[in-house]
């Protein structure tokens, strides 16, 4: 962590004031309120997350890679798929996006000096890293870490079936965690409506800050419910409470629909501000405006409002929910979904493409999450989940929309500001086999977990009778993990070597679109010492392009015919005219 | 295929060379989108999914195919667009590209597209989902099913109850008067039913959550405390189906099994009897046997 302390200026810009007068190196990293360093915090924070839930992924592969195999107790496996879960869901793909990159990202994109409120940024941080550790203390504890499940279901997460302590750590490491979330929702919300600098209105805000804007109101819709449940279950456990308990008159299907409740928002939680990710890197390596912006917009919105009526789709097979209702809830959520798809194809229609590594990771995201939100309308079907809930159907459909937007959009993220982050670029081949690599072990881990899960292999199974014939596809699902795993070493290799030996970067390597790209890299205590004009939602393209500004549809004189098209095969099109 | 229409923005275009050249990429498209249709409507392969060996199974089964089939058409569509913009609009000079931003058919085109496939899925399932869900008010057998850590407890009509846990089966009832193979489809307890004639389930857990779930007969519901489960199985014909817990329930998840054997309805009657015969003599001679091995 002390990596984050030190970040050197690698180019001279000559800016005398930027050395803020205040405390350095660990009293630095304690008590820093600053935006860029919590966000680079959390960052870190969730990107170690990431790795051991990525060990341990590794270690479940190897357990199923033999049938009935002893590798892992039944007990340790239990534990092994909880804490992944756990720690990929609430310590990673979320803190990662809306504690890491947002924290960093969206003060700059809206011009702000620094985040709303930036002590209760401090303190979200600091109770995001204690609530990771005590989920995580639940593995030196008698009798291992959770093994319920990362929904941790009543009644078997009661004290009657998970007795011991972990699960109460497991429970308070999510109250912990829960409180950072809402209290950095409330900071994303305060910081995009109130510190937006002059000239930037909402609807040029970068789709990525919109995104986020959304995210936070979601946390804030569903982390409250999520630590009432878990409030909830702690008292059933420790104080006498019959909540989720049929035997003092409570009810275990209450806490699939609080959980859900919370749940189903989760997931886009997890997956908004990814797609706003992508959203930002798409236009700028298409050398194109975004496509449809206003419509990407409201395909947030409505992606979230949606997300907050679709819970039961999770209770599908309970058989006390209503099908009708939230199976076409969830159908229609693939509509503005579907609208994103075709606005990111109609950015990069008849751009000027350039696959550098962002860029590549975007790609791997749009054909992973096309896959898994196929199978996701499939599985919004109630027949069609009968035939395979809880089935690895299930878990190769998740694994590919949560791989697709935390895993290739996120790292795309992180590719696409290092240079911000640090000043430096990364090696751009390191970069480009880190694609390749995962992209095969991607495919090659769960395209076969579908057919498994077809076949009827249960998931949170750790092991399997010989003789049905399950082991060759699990063993080709097994190396695919393990490629995804060697994928990672050029990540740290990489970061390693531009970290010994930088190459400046500049303030802005990717001819890029929105405001951060105007500060230095790193940006300086305060992060602007000036801006540019904000006239549309790509300030900075405009200021260095203000010949190319974007053709919106009816802007007479654009172009003859006044009319932006997508491909209509304009002559003034082919020509390159730059109107 | 009315999707593919939206990538034919060019309909309305007066003609040229551009335009042609565009049309006939058009009808590429279309005909590679449908060549999977028209190759999956010859023999409709199930895609890796199971017919259905039962009434109830054969319905999921059939929506399954279906909706596999237009899925493929806009994977292969969607995915197709994004291919095609990767190797066509790669970088090829420094020149700036035209900044175009709105196309507003083009826009609504691919909400109202998306609007009537899914509201179309929509209808076929509400249509699937109602003959999965229906329970007859008359079956010809009803079977409560309780399920338990690790295990599972039948209970046939004339207080006949078979009690087996993880890989233990404590019936072993085959076809045809044999007993069940020692293969894998025999893992744990076995649950009768009458082959060609309608089952009832009535499903319930004793302690925590747990799933029913039965590969070959597409469907799966679980078995919670405090809520009751009710629906039909019609199984097609005489056969061992192996089973499984779905639903994560603690240590023993992993070997919870279970299998359902389809007997024909004469060999199902015979069994049924001999068992409420045995029950019956127990019952009279003193505690029910079975209730004690149901608490052991």
């Amino acid at each position: 962590m002390t990596v984050l302390v030190d970040r050197p200026v690698s180019h001279d810009h000559g800016h005398e004031h930027e050395h803020h007068e205040g405390p350095t190196g660990l009293l630095k990293w304690l008590t820093s309120t600053d935006h860029k360093l919590i966000g680079m915090n959390y960052m870190v924070t969730s990107l170690v997350m990431f790795f051991l839930a990525g060990l341990m992924a590794l270690a479940m592969r190897a357990q199923l890679a033999t049938p009935n195999s002893s590798l892992l107790s039944f007990q340790a496996y239990n534990a092994l798929f909880t804490m992944h879960g756990s720690l990929m869901l609430y310590l990673f793909a979320g803190p990662f996006a809306f504690g890491g990159l947002a924290n960093y990202i969206l003060p700059l994109q809206v011009g702000a000096p620094d985040m709303a409120f930036p002590r209760l940024n401090a303190l979200s941080y600091w109770l995001y890293l204690s609530g990771s550790i005590t989920m995580l203390l639940g593995f030196v504890v008698a009798g291992g870490a959770a093994a319920y499940g990362w929904v941790a279901y009543a009644p078997l997460s009661t004290v009657q079936f998970s007795p011991g302590s972990a699960p109460d750590l497991w429970i308070l490491g999510i109250a912990l965690t829960g409180f950072s979330a809402i209290f950095t929702g409330v900071n994303l919300v305060t910081t995009t409506f109130y510190l937006r600098a002059p000239g930037m209105t909402m609807f040029r805000l970068p789709i990525f800050t919109w995104n986020m804007l959304v995210t936070a109101i979601l946390i804030l819709i569903a982390f409250p419910i999520l630590t009432a449940a878990m409030v909830l279950l702690f008292a059933d456990r420790h104080f006498g409470t019959h909540i989720y308990s049929t035997a003092g008159g409570g009810s275990p299907i209450l806490y699939q629909n609080l959980f859900w409740f919370f749940g189903h928002p989760e997931v886009y939680i997890l997956a908004l501000p990814y797609f706003g990710i992508v959203t930002d890197v798409i236009p700028v390596f298409s050398k194109k405006p975004l496509f449809g912006y206003k419509g990407m917009v409201f395909a947030t919105m409505a992606i979230a409002a949606l997300s907050t009526g679709v819970w039961a789709h999770h209770m599908f097979t309970t058989g006390v929910v209503l099908l009708p209702f939230f199976s076409l809830l969830s159908l229609l959520i693939a509509v503005p979904t579907g609208i994103k798809f075709f606005n990111w194809i109609g950015t990069m229609w008849r751009g000027q493409l350039t696959f550098t590594t962002p860029m590549l990771f975007c790609i791997g995201f749009l054909f992973a999450f096309l896959m898994g939100g196929l199978t996701g309308v499939m599985l919004a079907s109630p027949p069609i989940d009968f035939a395979t809930h809880d089935t690895y159907f299930v878990v190769a459909h998740f694994h590919q929309v949560l791989f697709g937007t935390a895993v290739y959009a996120g790292f795309a993220g992180l590719y696409y500001w290092y240079p911000k982050f640090y000043g430096r670029m990364y090696r751009e081949w390191m970069g480009k086999t880190h694609f390749w690599l995962l992209t095969v072990g991607f495919w090659v881990t769960f395209m076969p977990q579908y057919i498994l899960g077809l076949w009827g292999m249960p998931r949170r199974v750790a092991s399997y009778p010989a003789s049905l014939g399950w082991q060759t596809l699990n063993v080709v699902s097994t190396v695919g993990a393990f490629i995804i795993g060697i994928s990672f070493v050029f990540l740290l290799v990489n970061f390693w070597v531009s970290w010994r030996k930088p190459v400046p970067a500049g303030d802005n390597p990717w001819d890029a679109h929105t405001l951060e790209w105007f500060a230095t890299s790193p940006p300086v205590h305060h992060n602007f010492e000036k801006l540019p004009p904000i006239r549309s939602e790509r300030p900075v393209w405009d200021y260095h392009h203000p010949d190319a500004l974007t053709i919106t549809h009816g802007s007479a004189g654009a172009n003859g015919n006044g009319h932006g098209r997508l491909a209509g095969a304009a002559a003034a099109a082919d020509t390159g005219d730059k109107a | 295929m009315a999707s593919v229409d939206a990538v034919s923005p060019r309909d309305g275009e007066s003609s040229s060379t551009v335009a042609s050249r565009w049309r006939r990429r058009a009808f590429g498209l279309v005909a590679v989108t449908a060549l999977p249709v028209l190759l999956g409507g010859c023999q409709l392969p199930t895609f890796y999914g199971y017919r259905g060996s039962t009434k109830q199974g054969h319905d999921e089964s059939v929506l399954w195919i279906g909706t596999m089939i237009a899925s493929i058409v806009v994977l292969v569509f969607v995915g197709g667009l994004i291919t095609w913009s990767i190797f066509r609009y790669r970088k090829k000079s420094d020149e700036i590209p035209r900044q175009f931003q709105y196309h507003i058919p083009i826009e609504i085109t691919y909400i109202v597209v998306p609007v009537v496939m899914v509201l179309t899925l929509f209808g076929f399932t509400v249509y699937t989902e109602n003959q999965v869900d229906a329970v007859t008010p008359t079956p010809a057998v009803k079977i409560h099913v309780t399920a338990f850590q690790w295990g599972w407890r039948y209970q046939y009509p004339g207080n006949v109850t078979v009690t087996g846990v993880t890989t233990e089966d404590p019936d072993p009832i085959g076809l045809n008067g044999a007993s069940c193979a020692p293969a894998v489809d025999c893992l744990g307890p076995g649950l009768i039913v009458p082959a060609g004639q309608t089952t009832q389930i009535v499903l319930n857990s004793q302690d925590v959550i747990h799933g029913f779930y039965v590969p070959e007969f597409n469907f799966s519901r679980y078995a919670q405390p405090g809520v009751t489960n009710t629906f039909d199985l019609t199984v097609d014909h005489a056969a061992i189906y192996r089973a499984q817990c779905t639903q994560l329930c603690g240590l023993y998840h992993s070997l919870m099994f279970f299998h359902v054997v389809a007997l024909p309805p004469s060999q199902f009657r015979a069994w049924l009897s001999s068992q409420q015969h045995l029950a019956h003599a127990a019952s009279t001679v003193s505690a029910s046997n079975s209730t004690t091995k149901a608490a052991a």
